[in-house]
């Protein structure tokens, strides 16, 4: 293959007490292009884009054993500067929680946790992440106002682009559209399709549509092990696995 | 079977709600009327401002002035809460945040047992052990005469009363902030004081403020533990070592033995009316800041 493996996650098991959340994950994840994570609710998703930005670290209750590198650095094992690490990624989450600040100081609060101060920079930077997630144009005479005051499609898009404002190199995005009504959604698809170019996208969803249309890569779970992985014309024009054929088919859920 | 229809059923039960909502929206009406009436002798005769701002307490030679009283009220009430609130706050975000899940299930019963404790077995403790401590200790310690019975030990009572109460809320409050809100704030590289400084505290604002307001209220009405050990002496205090006095302790003391005085028990009326719109007021300002942060 031509591309560059960006995350590379290598025998990765979860534990919550006895149950094993997540089984023997090896997956590659692919530099500029859109990896989708597909499978039905519960099968693990969610946990392991949490591994990626160690908000495992959260939980205490959870074990997390194996290896996950981003560029010759095992996350896992990273002790001092899991902050830069975060930075390294910003996430959308499935429902948006802007930050109980204006819709301005939303952005410039990431920015300031980035080491930006300077007001002027702060301003012209605050511009441009609003014009990347496709925001500016609503809500430029705005700024002031509670982010809380945004409608959820706006505030979803205000939070990838606080996602943005660390200035990533990965966007991790837990199916961000799930609570959107279906322009916002199609708003956030063709956001992604534009930002590839930049970031290395890992998209959790549980719908097969958004994962035909946007996808590159597709890596199918269930119940906490992957089941397939390959391109996305791979896994659904050729699907190799009997589990695979019978999702991708509608049968089981 | 029923004696009515299901009609004739909804009829009566929707009256009952009805009639307890009545009662309920109009009791501290009634209540405000009936102290107004019973104090209007004593308005009648003086006017609103002496009564406030006058400070000779002469019942037996016709001086009513409460002035004392307010400021001890106060003092007692502020100090109380200057200990509080930072208590309660830190508190409640150390066992929120930082702690593992079952100590707050070992925490919340111990916090609720102290929440039940009669206040006059806070106000026996007060005299046992934080009046002579300060008599003996803090006083001498600092260079100051005191003899314990003091706004400052009142206060102490005081805060180890309501700390149970506004710690409680508190963590509720610090508990229902969805955990998404932090992984957002985190993910984005913030430490975890930063997340608690700047999102998690602000996201709470309202509901802090509603707590230490609930807690200053039930601060300035308590009357038992107060009395106890504030020293009662009709004074301004002019530090928090000096006695003071109450106005709920004024109510409690007196009212009983004021037959022989005329106008007393229309003063003692008039100090109920006073704890009540100070209350009142207490909860309007509350009431303001609670909507001015509640827009994020």
């Amino acid at each position: 293959m031509d591309q560059t493996t960006k995350i590379e996650i290598r025998d990765l098991n979860v534990f919550a007490g006895k149950t094993q959340i997540l089984k023997n994950i090896n997956i590659d994840i692919p530099k500029n292009k859109i990896t989708v994570i597909l499978g039905p609710s519960g099968c693990g998703k969610t946990t392991l884009l949490k591994c990626l930005n160690r908000l495992t670290d959260l939980y205490p209750e959870l074990k997390v054993s194996g290896q996950i590198m981003i560029e010759d650095n095992n996350i896992l094992e990273a002790r001092e500067d899991i902050y830069k690490l975060r930075q390294q990624m910003g996430l959308l989450s499935q429902r948006p929680y802007p930050l109980p600040m204006t819709i301005y100081n939303n952005i410039a609060f990431a920015l300031k946790l980035r080491g930006i101060r300077n007001r002027r920079e702060t301003h012209k930077l605050v511009m441009h992440y609003l014009q990347q997630a496709n925001l500016w144009d609503e809500i430029r005479t705005r700024l002031r106002e509670p982010a809380s005051r945004l409608s959820i499609g706006q505030q979803q898009r205000l939070c990838l682009a606080r996602g943005l404002a660390v200035n990533p190199e990965i966007i991790l995005a837990d199916e961000p559209t799930s609570a959107l009504d279906p322009i916002s959604s199609q708003f956030i698809e063709e956001t992604f399709g534009r930002l590839k170019n930049d970031y290395t996208i890992v998209l959790v969803t549980h719908i097969l549509r958004q994962a035909k249309r946007i996808a590159d890569n597709v890596v199918f779970m269930y119940l906490g092990e992957v089941i397939e992985q390959g391109s996305v014309e791979e896994v659904f024009g050729n699907p190799k696995m009997e589990k695979t054929k019978l999702y991708l088919g509608g049968t089981f859920n | 079977m029923y004696l009515l229809n299901r009609a004739q059923r909804h009829t009566v039960n929707s009256t009952w709600m009805i009639i307890s909502l009545l009662l309920v929206a109009f009791l501290p009406f009634l209540l405000f009327i009936g102290l107004y009436l019973k104090s209007v002798l004593l308005l009648h005769d003086y006017s609103l401002g002496d009564l406030i701002f006058s400070k000779t307490w002469k019942p037996s030679s016709g001086k009513f002035g409460f002035y004392p009283f307010i400021v001890g009220s106060i003092w007692v009430t502020v100090v109380a809460m200057l200990i509080t609130a930072p208590v309660c706050l830190l508190t409640a975000i150390y066992v929120t945040q930082y702690t593992k899940k079952y100590f707050l299930r070992i925490m919340h019963p111990a916090i609720d047992i102290l929440a039940g404790i009669p206040s006059v077995v806070y106000g026996l403790w007060g005299i046992l052990v934080i009046v002579p401590f300060i008599s003996r200790y803090l006083g001498p310690w600092l260079g100051i005469r005191t003899m314990g019975y003091s706004i400052l030990a009142a206060a102490f009572v005081l805060s180890i009363m309501i700390i149970p109460f506004v710690l409680n809320i508190l963590i509720e409050i610090f508990r229902s902030i969805p955990t998404e809100l932090k992984e957002a704030a985190l993910s984005l590289g913030a430490t975890q004081w930063q997340t608690i400084k700047h999102v998690l505290v602000k996201k709470a604002l309202p509901g802090i403020i509603a707590a230490f307001g609930f807690g200053l209220a039930r601060a300035f009405g308590e009357t038992m533990a107060v009395l106890m050990v504030v020293g009662n002496v009709v004074r301004l205090p002019k530090s928090v070592f000096d006695p003071g006095y109450t106005l709920p302790a004024l109510i409690a003391n007196n009212y009983g033995e004021m037959l022989s005085i005329p106008k007393y028990d229309s003063a003692l009326m008039f100090a109920a009316l006073l704890l009540l719109a100070v209350s009142l007021f207490f909860n309007l300002v509350m009431h303001f800041f609670i909507v001015r942060y509640n827009k994020f």
